[in-house]
């Protein structure tokens, strides 16, 4: 009986300790000095809140680069993969289906320097970044849609290329949110 | 595979144990109660809990006290954790106005967290609200990994101990472990994972305009308090359905890096623990040298055939790279590889890709780890497996070469055997009969996702994993049927409970027993031989009882797929 009210005293105790305090004081340390990242690293453009750099979001006009595909349509309040084997036939079709979207946006891309990251989708369905190929395949529509230079593309590219974490960890890669932004002020002062 | 990719492996685990054999020698501090410096800044918190909770601090228990105690405050959290799920549409800190969880639903979760197995049938972001995420999981997070470290420590005091019957008390042992251990390193990983991104937040879903337009909702909340013990206390059940891939709980290489280290630290200083306790360290390093081989073993195979791709989608379409589906670009294939191996090996069950997409040899290596189950292991029960084989591979070897078997100095007799086969053949039997039962009724068979073989797999896994304690999930299959949210919920608590009442059971006679000093005759234990042997015990336990199901699962898909492969060459 003793440790019957022990153990309830221990519970309450430490669901208050381990699941109040201990939030709340993270949230303190995160709010006051990172409050950017706390709140979940989100953009503004042109006042409004665009999107998150860490969240993959549908973009739909050619002028601007594609993130991987989503198995959840980029629902950022539904993450997840398309979960589907290895051997699974409708693996096959998904690729197939993507492969032939991409040919489609891109019609001079040849099929075999697709690259595996580019036609399978991500494990979160939001995943932030691209490879360097997958953004390189990318420059010749967006220049022909937005009448960039393919040399200012490239240079983009180049300076926002996220290189491994000390040189050893990851792999280079860069986030299409950031390139996006950086598309979209570009023809905004080009427009002024 | 490149020589960069092993570089990135090699350096974490080089890391691993920079970090775990000086925290090895902190927890032993801990728990030998010695006295240390720290104890001025814990002592005082300590005190206050005791007298908060109702604790006597200078109450020794024997086997059965301390595990009454176990099992009851378990009990009592389990109940606590059901209400919330079932009650949080009606309790505060909801501000995404989510309903209450389903009885069943409810049971597998409250269940799964308390057994440190971290299962999820609910997708964070749609089924769990701020409040749940808080006081349910992460609170449990803390205490299901403070119940199997202490269970350990508890154990390892019956080794050292002799003529008493004193394990410590467990009340002074779990706060302990809270105050000096878990709470001040989550705290620093939780305000370093906020840093490098991981949100902190309680205001609800972000609503964005995104740049073609749309709205966008984004899931957020108080991740990185969560996300910091669920790594840490080997726990594994993520703030958002796509857990470790999903941007906000691992942001970076970096994270990914830091996340892998802190599932594993403890358990690799575990075992420095038991060196010390033992005044052998060359124990710790003969568990080292085969506990790490294997982990790297299982991470190049892993490595090697994500790296080589889809045969099938080469063959198909005629494009080439690694295996992408169910992976993130910023983790790289070495540091999926690496952490896939690792949370199955260390027992935690995030997952920073989706296993189910693994190719199926690749499939097979978090399968089989988890089948293991001692390869370092989760929070405490991880040693506790690895000394539940010792003493059965000492038994063998005691048959094999005519002696009676002893461990650590102490005689192992009939009732500690029994009681270790106990413990380790519940294991296979609450994953192989209940994976027949799945598959041979239509409510098991109707949550597969993949056809075929594949099909199988996932719901082997299921059972494996929920056994092991693991929680990672061949994620296709739909979990959230009454029938898998009742029968896993139960093999989580078989998994979890048995064992560590046999270990007691046998904890309990062991430390009556007087220590024999080493002689000519005494089989030694931290000898690399014998280690080999402990590997090899293990190795065909787990290959003998499992290997039919292997064979029908990712074994048969492997060669079907080789065998598609080459009929479409010729």
């Amino acid at each position: 009986m003793v440790n019957i009210i022990r153990s309830i005293r221990f519970t309450i105790v430490f669901a208050v300790i381990l699941g109040i305090f201990y939030p709340l004081a993270v949230l303190g340390i995160g709010q006051w000095f990172f409050p950017w990242q706390a709140n979940g690293s989100l953009v503004t453009f042109h006042h409004h809140k665009v999107g998150s750099m860490l969240i993959a979001q549908a973009v739909n006009q050619p002028g601007l680069f594609q993130p991987r595909p989503s198995a959840v349509q980029y629902n950022a309040d539904g993450s997840g993969g398309s979960n589907l084997g290895p051997t699974n036939p409708a693996l096959l079709k998904e690729i197939q289906q993507n492969i032939q979207k991409i040919e489609k946006q891109n019609p001079n891309i040849p099929i075999q320097e697709i690259p595996t990251s580019m036609v399978e989708s991500s494990a979160s369905g939001l995943d932030p970044d691209i490879t360097l190929r997958d953004a390189q395949l990318q420059i010749s529509r967006i220049a022909q849609v937005t009448g960039l230079s393919k040399n200012w593309l490239e240079q983009l590219i180049k300076k926002d290329t996220i290189h491994p974490t000390f040189g050893i960890w990851g792999v280079p890669m860069l986030n299409v949110m950031q390139l996006n932004l950086a598309i979209e002020k570009k023809l905004q002062n080009s427009k002024e | 595979m490149t020589v960069e990719g092993i570089l990135q492996i090699l350096l974490v685990l080089i890391l691993m144990f920079l970090f775990g054999i000086p925290l090895g020698r902190y927890i032993y501090t801990i728990f030998s109660l010695q006295h240390s410096r720290m104890d001025r800044l814990f002592m005082p918190v300590e005190r206050f809990l005791y007298r908060l909770i109702g604790v006597d601090s200078s109450v020794s228990m024997d086997w059965k006290a301390y595990l009454r105690a176990l099992m009851l405050v378990n009990f009592v959290m389990l109940l606590f954790a059901y209400l919330i799920f079932r009650l949080q549409g009606r309790l505060p800190l909801n501000p995404d106005k989510i309903p209450g969880m389903s009885p069943a639903l409810a049971f597998n979760t409250a269940a799964s967290f308390i057994t440190n197995t971290n299962w999820q049938n609910y997708a964070g972001e749609t089924s769990m609200s701020y409040l749940g995420q808080m006081l349910g999981i992460t609170f449990l997070q803390f205490t299901s990994a403070a119940t199997g470290l202490v269970a350990a420590i508890a154990f390892v005091r019956a080794i050292v101990r002799s003529k008493t019957d004193n394990l410590g008390n467990f009340w002074v042992d779990i706060i302990r472990a809270h105050t000096r251990l878990l709470l001040p390193m989550s705290f620093l990983l939780a305000c370093v994972l906020v840093a490098l991104g991981v949100p902190e937040t309680l205001q609800g879903a972000a609503i964005v305009h995104t740049l073609s337009g749309d709205v966008q909702v984004i899931a957020r909340g108080p991740v990185a308090s969560l996300e910091a013990i669920k790594q840490l206390g080997t726990n594994g059940g993520g703030f958002f359905n796509a857990n470790s891939a999903h941007p906000f709980e691992d942001p970076t290489a970096l994270t990914c890096v830091l996340e892998i280290l802190a599932m594993g630290v403890t358990a690799t200083g575990l075992i420095w623990t038991l060196g010390l306790f033992l005044k052998n360290r060359k124990q710790a390093i003969v568990l080292y040298v085969f506990l790490t081989a294997i982990l790297m073993l299982g991470t190049f195979i892993i490595y090697g055939n994500e790296a080589a791709g889809n045969p099938l989608v080469h063959q198909a379409f005629g494009i080439h790279g690694p295996n992408m589906e169910g992976k993130e670009v910023r983790f790289g294939i070495p540091l999926t590889s690496l952490f896939t191996a690792a949370t199955t090996a260390y027992t935690t069950g995030a997952v920073n890709a989706m296993h189910d997409s693994l190719m199926p040899i690749s499939g097979l290596v978090p399968l089989l780890f988890m089948m293991f189950n001692v390869i370092f292991g989760g929070k405490g029960v991880g040693l506790l497996n690895i000394l539940m084989f010792l003493i059965i591979t000492v038994f063998l070897s005691g048959l094999m070469v005519g002696r009676t078997p002893e461990i650590f100095g102490k005689k192992i007799e009939a009732r500690e055997v029994k009681l270790a086969t106990v413990a380790m053949l519940v294991h296979p039997f609450v994953i192989l009969v209940p994976t027949a039962i799945a598959i041979a009724t239509q409510v098991g068979r109707a949550s597969i996702l993949n056809p075929g073989l594949h099909g199988f797999t996932e719901v082997l896994y299921a059972f494996t994993s929920a056994a092991a304690n693991n929680g990672s999930a061949f994620a296709g299959l739909n979990g959230n049927t009454e029938f898998y949210n009742l029968v896993l919920g139960v093999v989580m608590l078989l998994g979890r409970y048995i064992s560590i009442l046999a270990m007691f059971a046998i904890a309990g006679s062991m430390i009556l027993k007087p220590i024999i000093p080493a002689s000519e005759g005494t089989l030694r234990t931290d000898t690399f031989s014998f280690g080999g042997v402990f590997v090899a015990v293990f190795v065909i336990v787990g290959a003998l009882t499992f290997f039919p199901f292997l064979a029908i699962g990712p074994i048969g898909e492997q060669l079907q797929m080789m065998h598609t492969v080459s009929h479409i060459v010729h």
